[in-house]
């Protein structure tokens, strides 16, 4: 099967009802979109198809062929995700890290839809992403940060 | 993974076993002038580091290396798992070093504590006992260099200073970059410890400066960072495995021929019983071995397994709450008593009885446990994020009839840890199907199902509590009966009793001047694997005591910050071996006693910057709770909205902390963010039950923790600020916890006039 992931066409060998980050992870090796949950329950698998944050835990690798599939490895490639990527270290974002390349993925969809979103837009799109280690009031900060920055640039 | 890049700074020096002998030598007490770490010989009694397995090291030629490129290599041989450490334990070396940052790497020590001195990360202790280490091998390295340094210059080493990446000899204002002393340096012996020049604190540059960002955060924010769960190697298999949903129980007979039917899948492996107590041992259960996990997870599902439960197949919540209030009400093992309770009972003018739960609870790291493990010519290698790196490696050489010192234990980053990792179990898994497999690499991943029903679990518990009231409000009696099943159940045969370092977690260790106290303890048994969970017993007693010092400052119709001034009263420093603490976390009572001032003082800050007393709109209200844990004080006040059908929300929270000197108060204060919002998520939410002896949780649809819009909307952050570094350190990763609960509540009970006294509060304010 044939997957177009970070602008690179890959060819992955799997069943086809293979969950796009099994197919990631042990596949590919692109170990940096995170199992969770298995369910698309907690974002930490988040990559962005077409533009869209989806779980990648939950979409086969047979809907994914012919479409556009951006990881953590290759967001920091688009202005958001690189700003992102800048205002996580900025802020000390992270604890342990492990829930951040989707919260990373998940903010940088909602800043290309909502450039300048609000608490309760953050809220939103962030819903599905937990943090067990609860870095939520830096992640906010972050974005809008983010938000900021991006919003100067253009 | 631990190689250490460039040339080796120094080329021996002592090691501490040497150093331990010739200080043994002189017999007697001996003090290491001028540092914290106290050796004392036979027979006396030793604390903090020195009463650890393999106490500390302090050597530089272990835990650092300078390049001939300048670049500095620190290991941090204490596991990262979100609180900072790999920053946190490299500063305090790059500081004391006189290292610029920006040229600083940190690599991850394997276990090996013969070498590193102690690496069981947990009780929030790393800071507290290698803090003194790390200044010693920083000074040591920093006094080598400029040792080279002046011998290169001909001039004595009294006109030279170490500058920033530099020696300066500021006479001739000539200078040498580290990179370029660092070959001379090696070859110099370490200088003895008690010829150490520290730094003044004036003079640190990013010890309590924050000035440092996080080691790993670049690599995070890119997805390069590498945690347990991510190891790859070459030929590796994948596997899964279905575990007993019962402790104690185990395979009675399974079929794989559907599992093995599927494409990709390799084996199908039982994993042996074994006899209790529970220990660190993998669950008796099957695993499935296939290409990918995808398909080992699949297969895994076309097992048919039949269990047999065991003793603990009756295991029901509801059942054993009932148990645990009935016990509850009936007196138990005394463990403190002053005055008598009784007689001060029967004079009280008001008496008070609360009884307070709290259900057992699921660690949920968002890495699960996984780890990967291979055997080449009889050599274990295993890749674990595990807070234990010696255990699981003992624990691996037991399980595979190995020696030690065929076993290597490389530690990854921790995807979260709270406790789970502490406990080796997956790693054994993982080392148990290599072996089974001849020696293939092989990576075990737990998925969320496994983590949430196989976790050891944080205890249940029910607290009693009376209190009698004088005329005028006072308490003048108090009694607390503490009923949960132990930790110590995972290692002995059906222990009742909470241990002494679960007594010392807020039960016995009461700050309160009450002239009538009796604190019990009656017998609860375990039927789970119970564990360790960030701040342990101190969520449970803390729950209780902060909760019900508010209900009798109601009853006394006083204000709940004045009433709890006064149960603690004067400012004072109490030996914990008064209040019957034996343990206090394994500390001297010397240097650690329980400092009521300081207590005090975190109260008055919280409520201060909070604006306790200020007028609140309607279902709005305040709430305070305080806590002494790790050595560190603790107090929150949190601010709650609750809506007409009972939906709380949080719009502020004020917490004011003093651990003592800070040493990196950037991740104390993400540790403290951290905390207020897993004491949030406890509070409102997550509780594991059991029914027939299974978890009736699987995954965050019905095991939930707190989201985004849950989360408090402010955090203010109060850092008692500290010029006196002669105060000892307090702990950090934990302590942040115990208050958020009962200040919740506190502040819930403001808001509507409900008290709360069970958790989860889930849906008990709906209709409210």
């Amino acid at each position: 099967m044939e997957l177009t992931i970070n602008g690179e066409t890959l060819q992955v060998t799997a069943a086809d009802d293979t969950p796009l980050l099994w197919a990631l992870r042990d596949h590919l090796g692109m170990t940096g979109t995170k199992f969770g949950c298995g369910m698309g329950l907690c974002g930490a698998c988040t990559v962005h198809v077409d533009g869209e944050a989806v779980r990648s835990c939950v979409t086969p690798i047979s809907a994914a062929t012919g479409k556009q599939i951006v990881t953590i490895e290759g967001v920091g490639a688009t202005p958001a995700g690189k700003t992102l990527q800048e205002m996580w270290v900025a802020l000390n974002v992270p604890q342990c890290g492990y829930c951040q390349p989707g919260q990373i993925m998940s903010a940088a969809a909602l800043l290309r839809s909502n450039p300048k979103p609000s608490d309760a837009d953050i809220d939103a799109a962030m819903q599905g992403n937990i943090c067990r280690c609860g870095t939520y009031p830096r992640i906010r900060a972050a974005i809008h940060q983010g938000a900021e920055q991006l919003g100067e640039k253009s | 993974m631990s190689a250490l890049p460039g040339l080796f700074v120094g080329s021996g020096g002592i090691s501490r076993r040497e150093f331990l002998a010739s200080l043994s030598a002189l017999g007697g007490l001996v003090l290491v002038a001028g540092l914290p770490g106290v050796i004392r010989a036979e027979g006396i009694e030793k604390y903090g580091a020195d009463a650890m397995p393999h106490g500390w090291s302090d050597d530089p030629v272990t835990f650092l290396a300078i390049g001939e490129d300048g670049l500095v290599t620190i290991v941090v041989h204490r596991a990262e798992m979100g609180q900072g450490v790999r920053t946190g334990m490299a500063l305090i070396i790059a500081d004391e070093l006189e290292a610029d940052w920006s040229k600083v790497r940190v690599t991850q020590a394997p276990a090996d504590e013969a070498k590193y001195g102690n690496q069981d990360t947990d009780g929030s202790r790393s800071t507290r006992h290698f803090f003194a280490p790390m200044r010693r091998c920083g000074a040591a390295a920093r006094t080598m260099l400029e040792q080279a340094a002046a011998a290169q210059w001909g001039v004595p080493v009294s006109e030279v200073h170490a500058d920033h990446h530099e020696v300066v000899h500021g006479k001739s204002g000539r200078r040498l970059g580290y990179g370029a002393l660092a070959g001379a340096a090696g070859k110099l012996p370490v200088p003895p410890r008690d010829s150490l020049r520290l730094k003044e604190p004036a003079q640190f540059r990013y010890i309590g400066t924050g000035k440092t960002g996080l080691a790993d955060g670049p690599d995070i924010a890119a997805g390069r960072a590498r945690y347990g769960i991510d190891v790859r190697l070459e030929g590796m298999l994948y596997a899964v495995v279905a575990r007993t949903p019962v402790l104690g129980g185990k395979v009675a007979r399974f079929d794989a021929a559907e599992a093995l039917a599927i494409p990709g899948v390799v084996r199908v492996l039982e994993i042996p019983s074994t006899a209790p107590p529970a220990k660190f041992q993998p669950l008796s259960g099957v695993a499935v071995v296939a290409g990918d996990t995808w398909t080992a997870m699949k297969a895994r599902k076309a097992l048919k397994i039949e269990w047999e439960d065991g003793a603990h197949g009756s295991y029901d919540s509801v059942a054993y709450r009932g148990e645990l209030e009935q016990v509850a009400r009936k007196p138990g093992t005394l463990l403190r008593e002053e005055g008598n309770f009784g007689a001060a009972m029967a004079e009280a003018t008001r008496k008070v009885e609360a009884e307070y739960y709290l259900p057992h609870i699921a660690h949920a790291t968002m890495e699960p446990p996984a780890a990967t493990a291979r055997i080449v010519e009889g050599r274990c290698e295993v890749w674990a994020p595990t807070q234990a790196p010696q255990v699981t490696r003992e624990d691996i050489a037991a399980q595979l009839g190995m020696e030690f010192d065929d076993v290597t234990v490389h530690v990854t980053l921790l995807g979260g840890g709270f406790g789970r990792k502490s406990k080796p179990d997956f790693a054994i898994e993982a080392a148990f199907l290599s072996q089974q497999l001849g020696g293939r690499p092989v990576k075990v991943t737990w998925t969320r199902e496994d983590d949430l029903q196989h976790d050891y679990y944080h205890t249940v518990s029910m607290e009693h509590l009376e209190a009698g009231l004088d005329a005028q409000g006072r308490a003048v009696a108090w009694l607390h009966r503490s009923v949960a099943p132990t930790i110590v159940a995972i290692f002995a045969p059906d222990p009742k009793h909470q241990a002494p370092f679960e007594q010392g977690m807020g039960l016995v260790n009461l700050p309160f001047r009450i002239p009538n106290v009796r604190i019990e303890n009656p017998e609860a048994a375990a039927h789970t694997r119970i564990g360790w969970f960030r701040s342990v017993s101190n969520v449970p007693h803390a729950f209780a005591v902060q909760s019900f010092a508010a209900e009798l400052a109601a009853a006394a119709g006083r204000d709940h910050r004045d009433y709890l001034l006064e149960l603690i009263s004067p400012p004072r420093r109490i030996d914990p071996a008064s209040l019957q603490d034996s343990w206090n976390y394994g500390e001297s009572p010397q240097r650690y006693p329980v400092d009521t001032g300081r207590l005090r003082r975190v109260i008055e800050t919280a409520t201060r910057e909070a604006g306790w007393g200020r007028e609140l709109p309607r279902g709005r209200g305040l709430g305070l709770a305080a806590h002494y844990s790790f050595l560190s004080y603790t107090a929150a006040v949190i601010e709650v909205a609750v809506s007409g059908q009972g939906e709380v929300t949080i719009p502020r929270v004020d917490v004011a902390f003093d651990c003592g000197p800070q040493i990196d108060p950037d991740r104390i204060r993400s540790q403290l963010e951290g905390a207020v919002i897993m004491g949030v998520g406890l509070a409102m939410l997550g509780e594991i039950t059991f029914k027939d002896g299974r978890v009736q949780q699987d995954n965050f649809h019905n095991y939930q923790v707190t989201r985004m819009a849950e989360s408090p909307r402010e955090i203010r952050l109060h850092l008692l600020p500290t010029d006196d570094w002669s105060v000892p350190l307090g702990g950090v990763g934990e302590p942040g916890l115990p208050p958020i609960a009962p200040a919740l509540c506190n502040a819930i009970f403001a808001a509507t006039g409900k008290r709360i006294r069970s958790l989860p509060i889930g849906a008990q304010l709906s209709g409210a």
